[in-house]
């Protein structure tokens, strides 16, 4: 018999909506400064809106701090310090951190649709990722309290002092625990900032913490705008400044901080490569691609934005990539097929928008998914663009979205300095079978992470940070605890 | 007859090679009785800029270099310096120490570069990490060289100062552009020639005199320096740590007495080091059976 | 596109990396389905099924009944759907195919000397043949594994080939037996083998060797017959085979087929289970859906 191409008509079997309950959720309309585990209402007397990004829905509005309440927060981090964290023995300090990690995989699920709602991200990505990763890096940090010198081998440390941490808006939970657990552990107080537009899980943090019953002042949590994190990046007595966020931000500090002698931990920008050659696991790595760029709606400073295919299965590549593409659901975040939520926010959008522009401008071939946008909400297209060239602005600069840029190339030494060839290093991916080649390129690509045959994969005992203008320092296992510690002398 | 005696010329060291500054510039540094201990080149920014440009040049071979090899060659520095000890016994002297402090130091130096040799292929051992993820991977962290780093040697010392910073930067496969003390310079360039004379790859270390507050800010805002090492700057401090921001150089400061055999040791090396994490599937055949 | 005749000429297979998979499974296992989309998925499912017994002890009475049940799932709900066919060994044929006489439910054949495929090329074909000759829709045969793990990639192809030929009218589906292949490059491999060798249909195992019809290997086989749609324009059809047992695996099932292969091929043309006791819990979760309660399998009949 001949091979049939007749089709029956094809049935479109879709997914019905499958929406996570909002049900058992508590968000109160109004949040106030978290300061010594009390609930402070803000000097300035000001408060900001929290909107949800999908719906454009206020979902509560939230202190916004000036100099004096950062003051008053670093003030009671400092007593905290001196007079209860750094004569709390590094086994009690242990089992706090442990509590606060109970307490939030006790209330995993609110978390995940609190982050959802506030973000605009997935709630399978909230509910699979964001939210046990953040439990489970209080777990792993929650051990290292009374192992700190098994550390640093030969070298007694001790702690920093008043850490004052601000963290983006792209993972908000999980950023508070890559900064907090860490922090904690190494015996130091902290003053917290989230960012403006997701600042609802780490208040709900606060909650959790207060009802772990850590100490008071131990971790304070001030919300606001830029001004909130110069209060606290300015602020004389603290003696170490974490931030996550962009490259130019990053710079500000560290001008700021310019001989105060403050410790810094920068976790910024990048452009990530992700390198396909010929004989990589094909399919995966176009899972890879998929993963690297809209894991997040591309909100991802590790996002493998720049893709370099090997020239003779670019083709290829592409098609399967397309295709992939048009299996992505996109839509209400809140539901639990959607693979790409919303834009974080308005002004995100229109970041992005005007860089899908100068890419149809610089003369790139443009390629979106087939989907629906909804009419509310802010929301924008998986897109890719193929034949673009090394100086075109969409390979060179960080868009914080779901846009590719694809670049071919011929040799694998043409690709390591492309790869290199940018003033950021925080992540790569290779992908190949011949492993020779996977540890010449992991050796020679000049990134702080490399995933081979894999992408955007974390855990909180893997070191994360990046080279060049993608910041310093490590946050996440061993030499994470780094940051927050500082060589007995 | 008094033989005339042959008096050395100091010029600076760039790329495995001792041109003058191409500024034509010198200045005479006197000791306490305010004797001029020599002319030295007053380096200029263009002299910076080539000797960045030499320290890139040899950064990839001298940094993929095995560990071992680099140990060899960073011995051969203290078997150098242990030979022409006397000179720099006699430089020291003639900038202001006596034999006994000339002849500690030297020897504490030529002490301090061995240990410093016999890191070379142990500190990635110490310091990396194979992490426990929870997923199907291999995952682990390794140490690299930053790049270049950019050094301005103690003040206050010739000799010991400069190798205690210089060496354990080299080490670990950065290549160093260093600027001397500008009051005791000599040994700088006499531990250049050592340098040369030991296997050393032109351009993994290059060694400029002059004028810190002429020289220092070039470097500090050098995009293409990855790090910067000094002990602390005083005056110049805030705008030296500024001028480094822009491409985000990585500054520390060291503040030790050098002298100390305690001012050495694996976070010297450490610093000026970046961490690597890599991730690979491992796959496990059948899935939920162990192939023991 | 011309369709190679030799092993040799058909394309390298790409190489598959399992934990890969496994993260892409992980997604599609994510997929949730409710309400209108989960009714609509049930009843798809139970029309793409092969109520299959293959068993050394297997009767005409055994066969009848499993026959009769195939067309008659749950007669106190009217409106279901019957499965795609049965599937026995070629000395049923005959009585499968008197028993279904006048309903549409295709009568497939396992043969090859099923289910290890160990004897000569001669007497394959004329098991083949004896099933076609019975009046069996559809030929399951196996492939050498032994054959295709010493790297006698030649062997089975032209076995494949020749058994495509022996089959007439009938579709072939071609099992692989993927628990004795052990990894996903050899799955992919084995996949393109039979797809460029005449398979109508390529299947994951036998029923007899465990792991069978893993998600992983069933992507992996899906991915084989996308891959060849898209370089020829020509239709593969899959049947995962044994281990799929509930509702729940069997709609993720559907997911990949959908999100891989599309609607195209999302009836039993070109999909289908081979299962048992899948069509009583498929029956069950139907039941529930339209009652609102948890069911009992005593309600519902076993053959």
């Amino acid at each position: 018999m001949a091979k049939s191409t007749t089709k029956k008509q094809a049935p479109s079997w879709d997914y019905s909506p499958s929406l996570e309950s909002t049900s058992h959720i508590t968000i109160l309309p109004r949040y106030e400064l978290f300061i010594n585990n009390e609930w402070v209402k803000p000097t300035s007397k000001k408060y900001f809106k929290t909107t949800n990004p999908a719906t454009e829905e206020v979902l509560s509005e939230i202190a916004w701090a000036n100099d004096k309440d950062v003051d008053l927060a670093v003030k009671a981090a400092r007593k905290a310090y001196q007079d209860v964290w750094s004569k709390t023995t590094p086994k009690e300090r242990s089992k706090y951190i442990y509590r606060i990690a109970r307490l939030m995989q006790e209330q995993a699920r609110e978390l995940s649709v609190i982050e959802t709602l506030d973000a605009g991200k997935p709630i399978r990505e909230a509910r699979d990722i964001d939210v046990p990763l953040a439990c489970n890096h209080f777990f792993y940090y929650a051990g290292w309290a009374d192992k700190l010198e098994y550390a640093f081998p030969n070298q007694p440390m001790e702690a920093l002092g008043v850490a004052g941490q601000i963290i983006p808006w792209n993972f908000p939970l999980l950023m508070a625990a890559w900064k907090i657990a860490p922090a904690l552990a190494a015996g130091n107080t902290v003053v917290l900032k989230p960012a403006e537009t997701t600042s609802l899980t780490a208040l709900k943090l606060a909650e959790i913490i207060k009802a772990s019953g850590l100490p008071p002042g131990v971790v304070n949590i001030v919300t606001g705008h830029g001004d909130t994190g110069a209060a606290i990046v300015n602020h004389p007595d603290i003696n170490k400044i974490a931030f996550t966020g962009s490259t130019n931000v990053g710079k500000i500090i560290q001008r700021a901080i310019a001989g105060t002698g403050k410790k810094a931990t920068l976790e910024l920008g990048g452009k990530s490569a992700n390198i396909i050659f010929d004989d990589a696991p094909i399919d995966q790595a176009v899972e890879g691609i998929i993963n690297g760029i809209f894991f997040n709606q591309g909100h991802v400073c590790c996002a493998g934005s720049r893709l370099f295919v090997q020239e003779n299965i670019a083709d290829l590549v592409i098609r399967k990539l397309k295709h992939r593409m048009d299996s992505l659901y996109l839509g209400n975040p809140l539901d639990k097929n959607t693979d790409i939520g919303a834009i974080n926010s308005k002004e995100q959008l229109t970041t992005i928008e005007k860089y899908i522009k100068i890419g149809i401008a610089e003369g790139a071939e443009i390629y979106q998914s087939a989907c629906e946008l909804p009419s509310k909400g802010y929301f924008c297209r998986p897109t890719i663009f193929i034949n673009v060239a090394q100086s075109s602005t969409i390979s060179q600069e960080e868009i914080f979205g779901p846009v590719l840029s694809i670049q071919t190339f011929r040799t694998v030494d043409e690709v390591i300095q492309k790869a290199n060839n940018s003033p950021y290093g925080l992540a790569a991916g290779v992908w190949t079978d011949k492993g020779s080649r996977i540890f010449n390129l992991t050796t020679k690509l000049r990134a702080g992470v490399i995933w081979a045959n894999t992408y955007n994969k974390f855990d909180p005992t893997s070191p994360f940070g990046g080279y060049k203008e993608s910041g310093f320092g490590r946050e996440g296992g061993l030499h994470g605890l780094g940051a927050y510690l500082k060589m007995k002398v | 007859m008094n033989r005339v005696e042959i008096l050395k010329t100091y010029k600076i060291y760039i790329g495995g090679a001792f041109p003058r500054t191409e500024s034509g510039r010198y200045y005479t540094p006197v000791n306490k009785t305010g004797e001029g201990i020599g002319n030295m080149c007053l380096s200029s920014r263009k002299d910076v800029r080539n000797a960045v440009t030499a320290a890139r040049k040899a950064f990839g071979s001298w940094s993929e270099r095995s560990a071992f090899n680099r140990g060899q060659i960073i011995y051969r520095i203290a078997e150098m310096l242990e030979g022409r000890k006397e000179q720099f016994i006699l430089e020291l002297q003639k900038q202001g120490s006596t034999k006994a402090e000339a002849e500690k130091e030297v020897i504490l130096a030529i002490d301090r570069i061995v240990y410093y040799a016999g890191w070379c292929d142990k500190y990635n051992q110490v310091l990396s990490a194979v992490n426990p993820v929870s997923s199907s991977h291999f995952n682990f962290t390794t140490c690299e060289s930053m790049g270049i780093v950019g050094v301005l040697a103690p003040q206050t010392t010739s000799l010991i100062g400069l190798v205690s910073l210089l060496i354990p930067a080299i080490c670990s496969g950065n290549t160093a552009v260093l600027i001397a003390s500008e009051k005791l310079p000599l040994c700088a360039i006499t531990f250049a020639e050592v340098l040369n004379s030991s296997d050393v790859p032109g351009g993994v270390v290059n060694i400029l005199t002059g004028n810190t507050e002429e020289l220092l800010p070039v470097l500090a805002s050098h995009m293409d320096v990855n790090a910067l090492i000094s002990e602390s700057l005083g005056s110049l401090e805030i705008e030296t740590a500024k001028a480094a921001v822009d491409n985000l150089k990585r500054k520390f400061t060291y503040n030790a007495d050098w002298s100390s055999e305690k001012s050495q040791g694996l976070y010297y090396i450490s610093d000026c080091l970046e961490l690597k994490t890599t991730w690979h599937p491992i796959e496990n055949i059948g899935g939920t059976t162990s192939s023991y | 596109m011309k369709v190679p005749t030799s092993f040799t000429n058909i394309p390298i297979s790409p190489s598959v990396d399992k934990v890969g998979v496994e993260e892409r499974v992980a997604r599609f296992q994510s997929r949730s389905i409710k309400n209108e989309s989960k009714r609509q998925g049930l009843d798809l499912v139970l029309s793409m099924i092969d109520l299959t017994t293959l068993e050394g002890k297997d009767t005409p009475g055994k066969v009848k009944q499993m026959c009769y049940k195939a067309h008659h799932l749950h007669d106190s709900y009217p409106n279901l759907p019957t499965v795609a066919a049965v599937c026995v060994f070629p000395s049923m044929v005959k009585t499968a195919k008197t028993a279904l006489l006048g309903t549409s439910v295709k009568v497939a054949s396992v043969s090859t000397a099923f289910p290890s495929g160990q004897s000569t090329r001669a007497v394959k074909l004329a098991d083949t043949k004896f099933a076609v000759d019975e009046g069996a829709d559809e030929i399951d045969m196996v492939i050498s594994r032994g054959k295709f793990l010493a790297g006698e990639y030649n062997f089975v192809f032209d076995e494949i080939a020749a058994i495509k030929e022996a089959c007439g009218k009938a579709r072939l589906k071609v099992i692989l037996e993927t628990g004795e292949l052990c990894t996903l490059d050899s799955v992919r491999k084995a996949s393109d083998i039979a797809i460029y060798a005449g398979a109508d249909f390529i299947k994951t195992s036998t029923g007899k060797i465990q792991p069978a019809a893993t998600m992983q290997v069933t992507y992996t086989m899906l991915m084989a017959i996308k891959d060849y749609y898209d370089s020829t324009g020509i239709m593969i059809g899959m049947k995962p085979a044994g281990g799929i047992s509930t509702s729940k695996l069997a709609l993720h099932n559907l997911v990949m087929v959908k999100e891989i292969l599309g609607n195209n091929w999302l009836n039993n043309d070109w999909f289908r289970f081979g299962a048992s006791s899948l069509a009583n819990d498929v029956l069950m979760q139907i039941m529930k859906l339209e009652t609102g309660v948890y069911q009992s399998s005593d309600y519902f009949t076993i053959d």
